[in-house]
């Protein structure tokens, strides 16, 4: 078989076996783990003789290190060394870089990037020497750019255009013509970075929390410069990444490179300040959308021209059109997306780059088209489905965007909103519903999975695949035990460790659907094996409980035709159909909010997403990935925002404290429908990504939702009081 | 973290006038202590040595200092005469944190402000004569009664609004004996040493707060903030209100993160009493409250907030 999926697979094998744990909605088996406190994250590995390194962050926004007064501080308590090594970070690798050259860890190029690393003997004797550490600098932060300044941005890829938007525009019987920001992101993930390194000879084992092993290895024996078979990643368990963990990044560099001078294991742990100063941000964003609309709301013109900042040189910039592609039609159009340069950390991939942020505007514009042609939003969306790719002309694969937008309609009960704001007041609220689209691209990436039946006949699967506290033990595990007929009890799965075959990693919400179509792929040649042994085809075998047996044939244990262990590894690299037909993931958000009339206090009632990402291979760990999008969505719309001083460019806001996520309070009654869809281009199991799903366009929900229900109509997310308060209407005037 | 001595005080005598920082709960200490924003050589532990029950004095309340806040919150006989007092403290924080931190460490909790807890800025707070990093920075949390040049922080506790509006007195003891302040005159505002937060002297323990008898009426707290739960309050209204046929008979009131302490008015009281409620008489009561506000920039809406926050409170109290 070819690695490369070329030719959908429409035998829909897993609709046909018969052990019936696919799909099921499964508990994780790290759940208990994890509760219970027996989950090794990173720094949690008992490592005799381990010392203890803290990151310095530089205090300038710009310039060099002159001089580091290593002396002072050397001579306090516990207090090892001070690095300041060239091959240290100061940016963290973007995700799939798979290379991290060495940067000069002495140049500054933000406030607070890492520049030194003290090791002592405890945490707080290296943390208070650190905060000792003096640093001489040749400051330049007068020529740093502290400010995004999208006038002097520049296209950070060709514009897609195609007719003529202006004469469109001019046409039009309805024109919307808006820009909406958002602000930058933190990932925020629960579990800070860490890392515990440890040399063996000229051999690296790295404990790390990372996203994505297999590049992460070759990005640190890149930094460290050895070859990558000599770098041994462990990343078990952790604790939440959401993008900031893609790539390799300053801790686990620093603690490589003090472990190797120090001849002991050095662990590295950032503080929650360091993880949200250094690490990695999504980039603000401006974003110039222009619709035009026949009469009964078709589409002709469609404009949306973005503008995100990075520091200089660095490749990745927000892909905020990534969805505008392909969502509706219009063949008038012109999608731009522009970077401009500035001196703030990395920005990179946080939680669905793109259309986390693209999707919101984009569907709050749409809302406002509705508005301006007095019809329904649902049925805007659905009149504006396009039958191939605007400007390409290529197909799509299953999409179930109507679908959704129906289903989520009825569930919710769509049908009981004011068509205008300012009709519903509860008490000193205002009730108001949105809805929007969600649409996420979908991507199938390199995997690779051992999966070994084994002669006592308990199912192993081995692979480097990462599992961020999204389902991945789970679902590869019920792939595994349904391909091989064996109670999910006997199949065990490892992974996250570099000694494995490959898996995908995770991010782009391929984890599930590129290393589970590894895993699925290796069962099919352990069943071409046994299917030998029964003389029959591989597809007429019967698997189910530890039996074997053909359709009529009396069932038999499966071990009967194994003399050993069945070991085969499971291979898939993204083919032709990644090209010839544009797959996606699809749903559609519903949201009640209530605004208070006095104090612009918006409070999310209810929320009902319906989403369509192809076979689910896990019920409750796909609910919760909508959820937890949902959740992040709601946080968008109404708290999240990085606040950095222009004057010296530093972030304000770097803990949980004042880095506003949604805490319980703020999460109402949420619903997540799964409908029903298999993709075969997208993958042999049928399945699509759907981490990232329920965050691409949630925030739009919200935002739609209060302009329906006080009739402000805000364009700078996130939506606080105190933007509200501006334009609210008069408290005491009842319902228009 | 500096490395710091640490003793525990087997009983009152050894904490008053002890040459060491007082550590209740910890909650907002250790955090500081963390950054480095405070750095005391001595720690002295204060959790040991009693201060934490709740019991009646006359017809009011005395509340040990040591009392959680989880637990006045809960308890009956605040609930039952002072449910103020019990709502703006379950506005604050979080479970986690109100199970550890005490009634005298939530009076004395330091500012949010993000300059004064980032070692590297101008802050007059932490370093004096070094400057205000938030004049002129991001001050969307920041004060609009009662700055001055030195320092525009507010206060950023909700229990002490409501311990203010309920005209609650501070017990202290210190190595010259014990005194009784009130709560109103427990904070201070900036002037030009915004380094002190309040009126304690070196040695000076808090042993508890007295609450007079309850006032019949409404009491409300009415907290606004970002995200429904474990956020600081943007502007916060502490209200207790008596209405007798359809007349306002008693008001007191106190504001929360609009000053570097809670904020009461007597005059907006005075105006209040013997006025029945109106849209007018609440736009009134604004106008005299907000008389000298000053945003700074990023507060700016705390003005507008405020005027309708009042509004909202005073319309509730006053509803049928
Ligand atoms: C994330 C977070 C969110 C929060 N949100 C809120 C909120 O929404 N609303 C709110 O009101 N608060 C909030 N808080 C603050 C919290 O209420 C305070 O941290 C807590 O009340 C402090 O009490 P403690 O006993 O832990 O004080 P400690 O941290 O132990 O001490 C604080 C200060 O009080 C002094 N002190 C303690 N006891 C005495 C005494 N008997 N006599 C004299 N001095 C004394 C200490 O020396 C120290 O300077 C929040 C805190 C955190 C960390
Ligand atoms: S407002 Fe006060 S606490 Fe904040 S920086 Fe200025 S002086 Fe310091």
């Amino acid at each position: 078989m070819k690695d490369s999926y070329d030719n959908p697979d429409e035998r829909n094998l897993l609709d046909h076996t018969r052990q019936g744990v696919i799909g099921q909605p499964l508990d994780r088996p790290d759940g208990p783990l994890k509760v219970s406190g027996q989950a090794p994250y990173a720094a949690e590995y008992d490592r005799p003789d381990c010392a203890e390194g803290v990151l310095v962050g530089a205090t300038i926004s710009k310039g060099r290190v002159r001089a580091i007064n290593r002396d002072a501080v050397l001579g306090m308590p516990g207090v090892l060394a001070v690095f300041s090594a060239p091959e240290m970070l100061r940016r963290a690798a973007q995700g799939g870089a798979g290379e991290a050259p060495m940067q000069d860890v002495r140049q500054v190029e933000f406030p607070l990037q890492p520049v030194a690393l003290v090791v002592a003997e405890t945490f707080e004797q290296a943390t208070h020497a650190a905060k000792a550490l003096k640093i001489d600098y040749d400051d330049q932060t007068g020529k740093a750019v502290l400010m995004p300044s999208p006038d002097k941005a520049e296209p950070a890829k060709d514009p897609v255009e195609s007719g003529d938007l202006d004469a469109a525009l001019k046409d039009a019987a309805h024109v919307v013509d808006v820009t909406y920001t958002t602000p930058g992101h933190a990932s925020a993930a629960m579990e800070p970075h860490a890392a515990i390194a440890e040399w063996d000879g000229d051999r690296l084992t790295l404990h790390g929390s990372l996203q994505m092993v297999k590049y992460n290895v070759k990005e640190l024996a890149d930094s460290v410069d050895i070859p990558p078979e000599n770098v041994r990643i462990v990343s078990a368990y952790v604790g939440g990444g959401f993008g900031s963990k893609l790539g390799i990044s300053h801790e686990a560099v620093a603690a490589a490179v003090a472990s190797r001078q120090l001849g002991r294991p050095v662990r590295v742990v950032m503080t929650r300040q360091q993880v949200f100063q250094a690490v990695m941000r999504r980039s603000e964003t401006v974003q110039h959308i222009r619709l035009g609309a026949d009469a009964d709301g078709r589409l002709s013109a469609l404009g949306h021209e973005a503008f995100v900042s990075n520091l200089p040189e660095e490749s990745f910039s927000e892909p905020v059109l990534q969805a505008t592609e392909f969502l509706y039609g219009g063949e008038n159009r012109r999608l731009a997306l522009n970077i401009s340069r500035i001196n703030r950390l990395t920005a990179g991939s946080v939680r669905a780059p793109g259309e986390a942020v693209g999707m919101p505007a984009l569907e709050a514009a749409m809302d406002e088209l509705a508005v301006a042609l007095h019809l329904d939003p649902v049925e805007l969306r659905k009149r504006n489905v396009p039958d191939e790719v605007p400007g390409q002309g290529k197909p799509y694969s299953s999409r179930k965007l109507v679908e959704a937008l129906d289903a989520g309609a009825r569930a919710f009960g769509w049908d009981r909103r004011m068509p205008l704001p300012c009709q519903r007041r509860e008490g000193e609220w205002w009730i108001g519903m949105g809805m929007a689209s969600a649409a996420r691209v979908n991507i199938l990436a390199k995997a690779e999975a051992r999966v070994t039946l084994r002669a006592d006949g308990t199912v192993l699967v081995e692979t480097d695949q990462t599992d961020i506290g999204t389902g991945s033990y789970a679902i590869l595990g019920q792939i595994a035990a349904e391909m091989l007929g064996q109670p999910i009890d006997r199949t065990t799965v490892h992974l996250g460790d570099s000694l494995f075959p490959q898996g995908a990693g995770s991010g782009g919400s391929w984890a599930a659907s590129s290393t589970g179509s590894a895993v699925f792929r290796a069962c099919e040649e352990i069943r071409a094996e046994l299917a030998r042994g029964l003389n029959c085809a591989p597809d007429d075998l019967q698997l189910r409980d530890g039996m074997v047996w053909v359709e009529g044939g009396e069932p038999r244990p499966v071990t009967d035709l194994m003399d050993g262990d069945i070991a085969r590894v499971g291979r898939i690299e993204p083919g032709e159909l990644m090209e010839k037909v544009k797959q996606a993931t699809y749903g559609a958000f519903f949201c009640e909010v209530a605004v208070n009339a006095f104090t612009g206090e918006t409070r999310v009632r209810r929320m009902t997403g319906a989403f369509g990402f192809g076979r689910v291979l896990n019920a409750k760990t796909a609910r919760s990935q909508c959820l937890g999008g949902m959740v992040w969505g709601i946080g968008m719309a109404l708290t999240e925002e990085l606040q950095f001083d222009d004057r010296d460019g530093h972030l304000t806001n770097h803990d949980l404290a004042e880095y506003h996520v949604p805490v319980h309070r703020d999460i109402p009654e949420m619903e997540v429908l799964l409908i029903e869809e298999r993709d075969a281009a997208a993958s042999p199991l049928q399945a699509k990504g759907v981490g990232e799903l329920g965050i691409c366009g949630a925030a739009g929900a919200v935002a739609n939702a209060i302009y329906n229900a006080c009739g402000v109509r805000l364009r700078d997310f996130p939506m606080t009081p105190d933007k509200l308060l501006a334009e609210l209407p008069d408290p005491f005037a009842g319902p228009t | 973290m500096k490395a710091f001595d640490y003793a525990r005080a087997a009983s009152l005598s050894d904490a008053v006038g002890a040459p060491a920082c007082l550590i209740a709960g910890g909650t907002n200490l250790l955090d500081l202590m963390k950054l480095e924003v405070e750095t005391p050589s001595a720690l002295m532990d204060i959790t040991r040595i009693g201060l934490n029950e709740i019991t009646a004095e006359g017809d009011g309340l005395r509340i040990g200092a040591l009392v959680t806040n989880a637990a006045c919150a809960a308890d009956p006989q605040v609930r039952q005469g002072w449910p103020l007092l019990s709502r703006a403290i379950l506005a604050g924080a979080s479970p986690q944190l109100r199970n550890k931190a005490t009634t005298a460490g939530n009076l004395c909790q330091r500012t949010r402000c993000s300059y004064f807890m980032d070692n590297r800025s101008a802050c007059n707070k932490r370093r004096p004569g070094s400057g205000c990093a938030a004049l002129g920075g991001i001050n969307r949390n920041h004060a609009i009664l009662g700055t001055s040049d030195a320092c525009i922080a507010t206060y950023p506790g909700d229990m002490a609004v409501a311990l203010a509006a309920l005209d609650a007195q501070v017990k202290i003891e210190g190595p010259g004996g014990s005194r009784r302040i009130p709560l109103r005159e427990f904070h201070r505002l900036p002037g030009d040493d915004p380094s002190r937060d309040n009126v304690l002297q070196p040695g000076e323990v808090i042993t508890s707060v007295l609450l007079p008898a309850p006032v019949e009426g409404r009491q409300i707290y009415r907290k606004v903030r970002d995200r429904a739960s474990y956020a600081f309050a943007l502007v916060s209204v502490a209200a207790v209100l008596r209405i007798e046929d359809g007349t306002i008979v008693q008001a007191q009131l106190a504001f929360g993160s609009i000053a570097h302490k809670p904020w009461t008015d007597p005059r907006v009281d005075t105006l209040l009493v013997g006025e029945r409620p109106s849209k007018a008489l609440f736009d009134k009561a604004a106008d005299l409250l907000l008389e000298g506000a000053q945003g700074q920039g990023g507060n700016d809406f705390k003005i507008p907030l405020a005027r309708r926050t009042l509004a909202a409170v005073l319309a509730e109290a006053t509803a049928e």
